[in-house]
């Protein structure tokens, strides 16, 4: 319930400061999971009706290698403009990712980083954590990496419920690889909670 | 939890769309050949056709896809192919063969960079003429273009509707953003939206004549291995579909591909404005470009500036009359498009004297955000 | 409505009428004498043996002198762009597969501007007859080089003689994987109604490749002769597939074989595409 709760004071939040408009990125280099982290908090945030949802990514070239990228822009109203403008959250995999990202980031945006992959952090207001080692050392598979990030990211912003957060992970994750996504999910929320600042 | 009853919201590709709205329409057969950024559609169709019943066949090249699907749907079938600027380049002479030949049927080009191979991976808007006069020769074409995944849904219907209605090929024109763009949409329901199929002949064969110039200049159209066995070719022919070199039946068999669409124009315009009642400029946008206008449009309504939004849904015919009326105030209109400006002719052949015409263009690869577009509003106005 | 009986009892020619469509006063785009002619009345003769009805044949073309012949026929015709016949008749055999789907066509329009969708015909094996009228140059535009002009052959476009070379296009059927292939000539007109019944009757595509004449430009280009001329030149070096197996190599010398020359079994396409639809819907 207290999601549920922080859900709805971050919203109006939100909505003064932003017209109801959210914009996330999930950053890596290709094959970390990146872009499918994108769509799936995208998917859990249609879930909730209140929302409108659009997800875009970077293409091509870019995305093989290199700095992939996936962007989510939530909205209680329409949203017209499908891209993001100024961030209110990135999550970045890599150096690089967070070194070309950075400046789409709003001031006073939220930064979290991988934080073994990420050593130069350029604002305080940021989260690190090493996800992942901890997928590799804690679920056992390093792929569920941005299983993780995306617990933290929904426990953090508040802007989905954990339940239809788990939904999503149990509708989309390959068979028999529910209960490891699960787990990793559940560590990111917990990992969030530990740390999350007033 | 809200997550039980909102099981008709999904996430969606506008690329899925497309091909979730064919199915709806009854597209039964696909023929195409994979290029960027429009390839979704065909693995889509691939999958979800035969479950349906349909067929699917991935074709050797884009020449053979349109060939293919307007073979198919002379032989009954609603057929769809999707592609982009290279591989619509490809299909020209066949798609100006199914203006001849009075084929229904869709093409979706999903437009990304150019000229030639140009961006594959980005957005372009280029191909707007294209659309238009592609094929050689004098004929009316319909093209539509969605700014929304649920757009891409309804407004492939839409183009089937057309095209089964009219007897004619129906380009939707999408763009990579668009096309890659997912969103959560309630998909529409079975009887939600309405879904037409070609008028079939009722007369016993012998009186069939396959090009019959109706009062609404639209034939009747029976499928081959229906039972009347007419001749279909690319040489300008008569009400038979035999070739002819008779001066008059020439002019007929014109004027029936041209007025047959321009004489239902209304039926045909489809036109989203916002604001443009008492709006000084109004900004003219199409496809995911449609959507930076849009929000530009608000920031400058919060800055007191009266500005309004035209976007044409249906590109071809161009929506003269409809676009007319909404600049009857305006001092100015915005055009603003992803090419080195295409539509914007359009505009300056109908806008009213006292309207000027400016315009916003890129061509970069990339798209044009809501600040470009309001910085140009503050800067003509 | 006038349905096929069966001809035993009647001249060929009378066959050959019932299929025509003799209500309109076509111009005749092919020159006296032109081959093509006589391909269009084996076609007639075979669909009629098989008992096909005209209302289930549809007759695909391209452009070209060859790819006029369906307007005459009283079956389902499309007269389609150029190279592209056997794309279209694809569409038109994948959506109606219980149809006949015939494709006539020639050398330039099959081999040239349509060769990529030739062989992937071939590989893909759709049930689709495609019978090849091979005159070895474009008639209709006026007597170019075609890529079954023989090397050093003249040609419009070759005047100082063809310095590239042709396809056998029996042998490119074969190397990307069509059914049947057979190969007869239009002097040959008894072998070439079996291979066409033969072609029709297989299940998967097949080609007949017709060695036609074009005396107007091939035969006058190359000195060749008139029609006769190179009727007789067809008789004297056409030798039969049969005929040849028994035969040492320098009895085959100068000649080109003729009859069934390929045939295999295999899925066909649209068959298997039936059993993919009824197993996804269960």
């Amino acid at each position: 319930m207290t999601t549920m709760t922080n859900s709805k004071n971050n919203k109006k939040k939100k909505k003064d400061a932003n017209d109801g408009r959210f914009e996330l990125r999930i950053s890596g280099s290709g094959g970390q999971g990146a872009i499918l982290a994108a769509i799936l908090f995208a998917q859990a945030s249609g879930k909730n009706p209140k929302y409108n949802v659009v997800q875009t990514q970077s293409y091509g070239p870019e995305a093989r290698g290199g700095a992939s990228r996936a962007d989510v822009v939530i909205s209680t109203n329409e949203i017209y403009y499908p891209k993001t403008m100024k961030l209110d959250l990135l999550m970045a995999f890599t150096q690089e990712a967070c070194d070309k990202y950075f400046i789409d980031l709003k001031p006073g945006g939220l930064l979290i980083v991988d934080s073994n992959l990420v050593t130069k952090v350029p604002t305080k207001n940021s989260y690190g954590f090493p996800f992942v080692r901890m997928a590799r050392e804690q679920i056992g598979i390093a792929m569920v990496a941005n299983v993780i990030a995306l617990g933290v990211i929904v426990e953090l912003t508040g802007l989905i419920s954990h339940e239809d957060m788990k939904a999503v992970i149990m509708e989309r994750a390959p068979k028999g690889t529910e209960e490891k996504n699960l787990k990793a999910l559940n560590l990111g929320f917990d990992l969030a909670k530990k740390t999350k600042r007033k | 939890m809200p997550s039980s009853n909102t099981s008709a919201r999904v996430l969606m590709q506008g690329n899925e769309a497309c091909a979730h709205g064919a199915i709806y329409s009854g597209c039964r057969f696909f023929g195409g050949y994979p290029i960027t950024p429009s390839t979704e559609i065909a693995e889509g169709m691939a999958r979800m056709l035969p479950k349906y019943g349909g067929r699917f066949i991935q074709m050797e090249d884009e020449i053979g896809s349109m060939a293919a699907i307007i073979g198919a749907s002379a032989a009954g079938l609603k057929s769809m192919t999707a592609t982009s600027g290279p591989g619509y380049s490809l299909m020209q002479e066949n798609i100006g063969y199914a203006y001849m030949t009075e084929v229904p049927c869709v093409i979706v080009n999903v437009q990304r960079g150019g000229p030639s191979t140009g961006l594959p991976t980005k957005i372009g808007q280029a191909d707007t003429m294209q659309a238009r006069w592609g094929p050689h020769g004098d004929y009316n074409a319909i093209v539509v273009a969605p700014a929304s995944v649920r757009e891409c849904f309804e407004q492939t219907v839409k183009a089937f509707n057309f095209s089964e209605r009219f007897r004619t090929p129906v380009t939707l024109l999408g763009d990579e953003v668009l096309g890659h763009m997912r969103e959560v949409i309630t998909v529409p329901e079975e009887g939600e939206l309405e879904v037409i199929s070609r008028e079939k002949p009722d007369v016993p064969s012998e009186w069939y004549h396959h090009f019959e110039v109706t009062p609404n200049l639209v034939s009747p159209m029976a499928a081959v291995g229906d039972g009347y066995r007419y001749h279909m070719t690319g040489l300008t022919h008569d009400s038979e579909g035999f070739p002819t070199a008779k001066i008059s039946e020439i002019k007929r068999k014109l004027d029936k591909l041209y007025y047959k669409i321009s004489r239902f124009y209304d039926e045909i315009v489809q036109i989203d404005t916002e604001m443009t009642e008492d709006a000084s400029i109004c900004v003219l946008a199409y496809g995911t470009t449609a959507r930076a206008a849009r929000q530009a449009v608000h920031m400058a309504r919060e800055k007191r500036i009266r500005a309004g939004l035209i976007r044409p849904i249906t590109i071809w015919p161009f929506a003269d009359e409809h676009i007319r009326e909404h600049l009857a105030h305006a001092k100015k209109v915005l055009v603003v498009e992803l090419n080195m400006g295409q539509l914007v002719n359009e505009v300056r052949r109908i806008a009213p004297r006292h309207c000027k015409v400016e315009q916003l263009n890129r061509y970069d690869g990339e798209v044009l955000n809501p600040v470009d577009i309001f910085k140009k509003i503050l800067e003509v106005k | 409505m006038v349905e096929a009986t069966k001809p035993e009892d009647k001249q060929t020619s009378d066959v050959t009428h019932q299929y025509l469509r003799t209500k309109k006063n076509f111009p005749n785009v092919w020159c006296p004498g032109c081959g093509i002619g006589t391909v269009m009345g084996s076609i007639i003769r075979s669909i009629d043996k098989l008992g096909y009805k005209k209302n289930e044949v549809v007759l695909v073309s391209g452009i070209g002198c060859s790819s006029r012949l369906p307007v005459y026929c009283d079956f389902n015709t499309l007269h389609t762009t150029h190279g592209r016949s056997i794309a279209f008749a694809s569409g038109v055999k994948v959506a109606k597969p219980n149809l006949k789907v015939i494709v006539v066509t020639g050398d330039g329009d099959c081999l040239a501007i349509g060769g990529n969708h030739f062989i992937h015909a071939c590989r893909r094996n759709i049930d689709l007859t495609v019978i090849l009228i091979n005159n070895q140059i474009y008639g209709m535009t006026g007597g170019q080089c075609s890529p079954a002009t023989p090397n050093l052959a003249y040609a419009t476009t070759a005047p100082y003689g063809n310095l590239e070379h042709n396809f056998i296009p029996v042998d490119l059927a074969k190397g990307a994987g069509a059914s049947y292939i057979a190969r007869s000539t239009v002097y040959h007109v008894q072998q070439m109604d079996k291979m066409i019944v033969g072609a029709l009757q297989k299940k998967g595509f097949s080609l007949v490749e017709a060695i036609s004449n074009c005396h107007t430009y091939y035969g006058r280009l190359n000195k060749e002769g008139d029609a006769v001329a190179m009727l007789k030149w067809m008789k004297e070096h056409a030798m039969s597939a049969k005929v040849a197996k028994n035969l040492p190599p320098e009895k085959l010398e100068g000649k080109f074989l003729t009859g069934l020359l390929w045939d295999v079994e295999k899925p066909e396409f649209c068959e298997e595409y039936e059993k993919l639809i009824q197993r996804l819907q269960k």
